[in-house]
């Protein structure tokens, strides 16, 4: 009773009428939780060590991206797009790039279409890296996120060569990307390529057989493919349900569909499924670097014709790309004037941890943690 | 589970630990990696952008090209950047032709704390009087020390080196 009495704010009160059976304990579980990977709350009902129900709470890391890509011009709200999702920064770059280049039917040069691919590729690899470590840190594996980052490092070391920063990028441009890469950065990156091959099957030994890692992802938070779909999941979470969606398949956008590359789907649908599609999208990564290193095509890295002022014809347009938490969407409106009328952000992770809910029912508060972590949350994006 | 099964279970968590801790035995032994800061930096900071900067003049080396359009004021997603400059308005030896106005910078103020690196003022601008700094390690206690004047920093760069 006296919990009750003392129980805290809005969420919480809300969350304690909801109960059916009184006397059961509540906890949250963050804002400041180390595996929740930034300020996500969860509201868990314990019955004993088992979790009854769970509710995240969202909305501490709101910064209004939409309502300032209103107010803001075109090419001034770039900057915002690598701090929605600051771990694959590069692909939402590339969504909202995209869709002015489709509203405004700018041509990309092919030269600036493989730049692209590669660089954001290595940015894929970058944010699985930083899953994997993370994740394994998650379930008390301390030593997995020192190999994570140095193999980061390298890639990040590249991609500072052209873009000039490390994490929150602002490098593609419409009509274009920002700086060409030079032999440097190609034999860099074909170095890099190298080194993730000879690394990828140490990360196998060393923490994918692990038979105490398995014991913590085997059969642990199995998600139907009928739910995953049903809550609007994509990108890793779905294909760890075997369902074969990869945008860069199904809407084919740039030069992927001229280069090949598998979609790694695994049947299990519990926490190691999707794990296994991490770590062989990494594969698959590093084999679309290469490819696009030897396709490599001369030219220019900018439209001739891109414009300075950015005023598109009234109208709207959605776009959308894969990364590496799913499907990144942009819907853009125009009404004709030198900012966007709307601007939505279809965020990967939104649709991935609403789901959580009905996933930690009736497992065990220690596979809460494996379950929340195996979704790949980056809860800015959540918030935006 | 059974007496068997258990021990199964312990042999092969023990036999995982085993192939682990080969894998952190071997790396044990390599040269570290890791760059202990700040005893020691990186070497590849060059490459890194740091804070937007006024470039030398290539035209008069000894002062900035800016001509005091504004373009970068316009084009700042946060409004980090403010031209200062003031008119100086000089008499026309023709007495019915207009006045000669010219324009004197007095300054260009930045605020370090709102920009993005973004790049939006340096590629816009028409004359290319600015850049990126290789100044990457600043950092203040106080945020109202984190406005820099762009043209007394070029300034007191230019009068150093000379």
């Amino acid at each position: 009773m006296t919990t009750q009495n003392l129980a805290g704010d809005f969420y919480t009160q809300c969350f304690l009428s909801e109960q059916d059976e009184s006397g059961r304990v509540i906890l949250n579980m963050g804002p400041q939780h180390p595996s929740t990977h930034g300020v996500l709350r969860v509201i868990i009902e314990m019955e004993g060590e088992y979790i009854s129900r769970a509710e995240p709470v969202i909305g501490y890391l709101h910064r209004m991206h939409e309502k300032m890509g209103e107010v803001k011009t075109y090419h001034q709200y770039m900057p915002n797009m690598g701090r929605v999702d600051y771990l694959h920064a590069l692909a939402w770059n590339w969504a909202y790039i995209g869709a002015v280049e489709k509203l405004c039917q700018i041509e990309v040069p092919r030269r600036a279409e493989f730049i692209r691919v590669i660089t954001c590729e290595m940015n894929r690899i970058c944010s699985h890296l930083v899953w994997w470590g993370a994740y394994l840190l998650d379930l008390g594996a301390f030593t997995p996120i020192m190999y994570a980052f140095d193999d980061r490092e390298q890639a990040l070391d590249l991609l500072q060569m052209i873009t000039g920063s490390r994490l929150t990028y602002c490098y593609y441009r419409f009509g274009g990307v920002r700086t060409d890469i030079d032999n440097q950065f190609i034999s860099g990156a074909r170095d890099f390529c190298k080194l993730m091959k000879s690394r990828l099957p140490m990360y196998k030994d060393l923490v994918t057989d692990n038979y105490i890692l398995r014991k913590r992802c085997e059969e642990i938070g199995e998600l139907p493919l009928e739910m995953a779909r049903r809550y609007g999941a994509t990108g890793p979470v779905l294909r760890g349900s075997g369902q074969k969606y990869d945008v860069r398949r199904a809407e084919p956008y740039s030069v992927y569909p001229e280069l090949d590359f598998d979609i790694p789907v695994f049947n299990e649908c519990d926490a190691m499924a999707r794990y296994r599609v991490r770590v062989a999208e990494m594969e698959q990564s590093v084999r679309i670097i290469e490819q696009a290193l030897s396709k490599l095509p001369k030219g220019d890295v900018m439209a001739p014709k891109a414009p300075k002022r950015i005023k598109p014809p009234k109208g709207d347009v959605y776009f959308a790309v894969e990364g590496a938490r799913g499907k990144i969407g942009v819907y853009l409106a125009s009404d004709g004037s030198s900012t966007p009328y709307r601007l939505k952000l279809r965020s990967p992770s939104y649709s991935n941890l609403s789901l959580f809910a009905e996933l930690a029912q009736g497992t065990l508060l220690a596979d809460a943690v494996s379950i929340l972590g195996s979704l790949d949350l980056v809860i800015p994006e959540i918030d935006r | 589970m059974n007496l068997f099964e258990e021990i199964r279970e312990a042999v092969k968590g023990l036999y995982s630990l085993a192939v682990g801790m080969g894998v952190t035995g071997r790396y044990f032994v390599k040269p570290e990696v890791t760059v202990h800061y700040p005893r020691k930096t990186v070497d590849n900071i060059q490459t890194y952008s740091g804070h937007v900067e006024l470039l030398q003049g290539k035209k008069n080396p000894l002062e900035s090209d800016c001509i005091m359009c504004g373009t970068c004021e316009r084009n700042c997603p946060s409004g980090c950047l403010t031209v200062k400059y003031e008119e100086i308005v000089e008499e026309n030896p023709e007495p019915e032709k207009k006045k000669k106005k010219t324009k004197k910078m007095t300054g260009l103020i930045y605020d370090y704390s709102y920009c993005s690196l973004c790049g939006q003022c340096i590629e816009n601008c028409p004359v290319d009087a600015l850049g990126f700094s290789n100044h990457v390690y600043w950092a203040e206690f106080d945020r109202c020390n984190i406005t820099l004047d762009l043209l007394a920093r070029l300034r007191e760069k230019l009068s150093k080196s000379s």
